[in-house]
């Protein structure tokens, strides 16, 4: 009887026909999860009458470019192109990207490596912070930034957003994986602090620093919020909040093509960025244990 | 007289001994973390600090906060229908069904995962984690579709042609769908960060414990998994709790964004989160808001104390 029982093999070089049961376990949430995904795919490219029938298809079958051309044509009511959203988007999701990079491995290398008898404090009120709601004082947050001015500037849609706590304890953890004697090895030869930063650490926490990047863009890439809330002048508004608008004005079917498209260029480079980056991803989070 | 004195003594020697230990620490350290500190005081720290502080007061962001005691407090206790009525049993039951289910959902993936190959595991994880890629605004794009209340809606359609109803029913407009259909997309996005969290945990477990265990006598999967996977990545199980804490509670906005209303339809599927916007940006009652947000992130605290009770170290 005993023998019955055999251990679990986790991580698998083959597929085998014992496997079909987790398979069958993860096959119908997975194909619930993409169902909407693929939806998007499909309705991108309809054509008007596909768009307009019923019932409704789901699958596209005379697929076009149609709604991309629609969307880029039709400037919004304020006159404003969608490239312009769309310019906003990229300039500020690449600069709130490099800063948080920088701002959260530098700090974690502070926090992990050097003399500093607060660190542990500021590591536990950070891991604390963690489960901090953004959304939650967004009163208090309103109060603070008009104080500071940002309102309805273009700064606003970076400074309150590049410290992230999930990056910074992230950063920390995997920093704290290396061990001191090649920094010291390195203080030995006369290396300053920030050149150990520069030549030794960087160069060992990409995949840290990967993950910081995927956590960061997914915050500013979709973020509507920000431009919704601070920002009155409409040139400085994003693509995520045109979506919004677009979303919530064309409740005719044939604007669902454009909104399609629209959830598509959302989308895509996510998706992308994140396939590409998915293995260093997961060899962070093999550190990102709460102790 | 004596306890301040002894107060004031204590305070001096505190000091001293900060300054003695700043004496010996790295300068420069302190340079590398001050922008994140400063960053993270300004826009997490304090605003929590100015919420507590405003709801204690009456404030319509144009005259000066004006205190009013426990006012706000008593309001939200005695007064305030929605809230008791529908806004804190929303909150609380979406909390328990997405908070816990998708928690358990992402563990029960990432452990069935585990145990397929590098690459089909690799494609399904990233399947797994796309909605999370695609939150916010595209997502209600999408639901809003497949829920649409007219027959162009897909639910609908597929309803009418089935026979299974007469008329087409708007699902996000009604009461009775609208709560239902949040939680459904909640589940939907809930594979975030803490999902790839677990599975690297999983992974990470050394596959010798497992055999130790299956000639120790180990009898089925379950008690492999209550045994040994959990508390092997306890760390990492924490990390995944308080991720579905937060993704549940940021998720608050749901119910606005599929029925485009704020309050929603019947306050079937208003959270907390709605009305502090309902009373912060519409009604500016500042004041209140603020005691509501604290109530939330109360809310929220004890929900992690909770989870680090279950899976944090005991020393």
């Amino acid at each position: 009887m005993k023998n019955s029982y055999k251990a679990v093999k986790v991580n698998p070089a083959k597929f085998g026909m014992d496997q079909v049961p987790f398979l069958l376990m993860v096959a119908p949430v997975a194909l619930f999860m993409l169902l909407p995904l693929v939806y998007i795919f499909n309705h991108a490219f309809k054509p008007f009458d596909e768009l307009i029938e019923y019932p409704p298809r789901f699958f596209v079958r005379r697929p076009t470019l149609v709604n991309v051309f629609e969307l880029f044509q039709t400037s919004t009511t304020t006159g404003i192109p969608v490239s312009r959203y769309l310019f906003n988007s990229i300039v500020i999701t690449i600069i709130v990207v490099v800063l948080s990079i920088f701002l959260s491995t530098i700090t974690g290398y502070a926090l992990s490596k050097l003399k500093f008898h607060i660190k542990g404090t500021i590591s536990k009120i950070n891991t604390l912070a963690m489960m901090f709601v953004g959304t939650a004082v967004i009163i208090p947050r309103y109060i603070i930034i008009e104080q500071l001015g940002f309102i309805d500037s273009f700064f606003v849609h970076i400074i309150p957003v590049i410290a992230i706590p999930v990056g910074l304890f992230l950063v920390k953890q995997f920093i704290d994986q290396i061990p001191n004697e090649l920094l010291d090895a390195a203080k030995i030869d006369g290396a300053s602090s920030f050149t150990i930063y520069l030549k030794i650490i960087l160069p060992l926490i990409k995949p840290a620093i990967a993950t910081i990047a995927i956590l960061s863009f997914q915050s500013v890439w979709n973020n509507a919020d920000i431009s919704a809330t601070y920002i009155n002048t409409d040139s400085l508004k994003t693509f995520a909040y045109y979506m919004a608008t677009l979303s919530s004005s064309s409740n005719v079917v044939a604007g669902q093509g454009m909104n399609a498209v629209a959830s598509l260029i959302m989308f895509l480079p996510n998706l992308i960025i994140f396939i590409f980056l998915q293995n260093k991803v997961m060899s962070t989070m093999v550190n990102s244990g709460i102790k | 007289m004596a306890k301040k004195i002894n107060k004031e003594s204590k305070i001096k020697k505190f000091i001293e001994t900060e300054k003695l230990l700043f004496k010996k620490d790295d300068k420069i350290a302190y340079l590398f973390s001050l922008p994140y500190i400063l960053l993270f005081l300004t826009f997490i720290v304090i605003p929590i600090i100015l919420a507590i502080y405003l709801s204690f007061t009456t404030f319509d962001l144009v005259s000066f906060p004006k205190f009013n005691g426990f006012n706000n407090y008593i309001y939200l206790l005695t007064s305030d229908e929605e809230f008791m009525k529908y806004i804190l049993p929303n909150t609380i039951k979406f909390a328990i069904i997405v908070g816990p289910g998708g928690y358990a959902l992402s563990f029960i993936m990432a452990w069935a995962l585990a145990q397929l190959p590098h690459r089909l595991r690799t494609v399904l994880a990233i399947v797994l984690y796309s909605p999370s890629l695609t939150a916010g605004v595209t997502m209600t794009v999408v639901w809003r579709v497949f829920f649409a209340g007219d027959q162009s809606g897909y639910l609908n359609a597929i309803l009418l042609q089935l026979g299974m109803i007469v008329e087409p029913i708007s699902f996000l407009q009604s009461p009775n769908f609208l709560f239902t259909i949040m939680i459904v997309v909640a589940l939907w996005g809930s594979m975030g960060i803490g999902f790839l969290a677990m599975l690297a945990g999983i992974l990470n477990i050394d596959q010798e414990l497992y055999e130790a265990a299956a000639i120790d006598g180990m009898k089925n999967r379950f008690q492999e998994v209550f045994y040994i996977t959990i508390p092997s990545m306890k760390p990492q199980m924490l990390f995944g709790a308080v991720m579905a804490i937060v993704g549940t509670f940021s998720a608050g906005a749901l119910g606005v964004q599929l029925s485009g209303s704020n309050p929603t339809p019947n306050y079937a599927g208003s959270l907390i989160v709605n009305h502090i916007e309902d009373y912060g940006f519409i009604r500016y009652d500042m004041g209140y808001a603020a005691a509501l947000s604290l109530v939330l992130l109360l809310i929220i605290y004890f929900f992690s104390r909770l989870s680090w009770r279950f899976f944090g170290d005991k020393d």
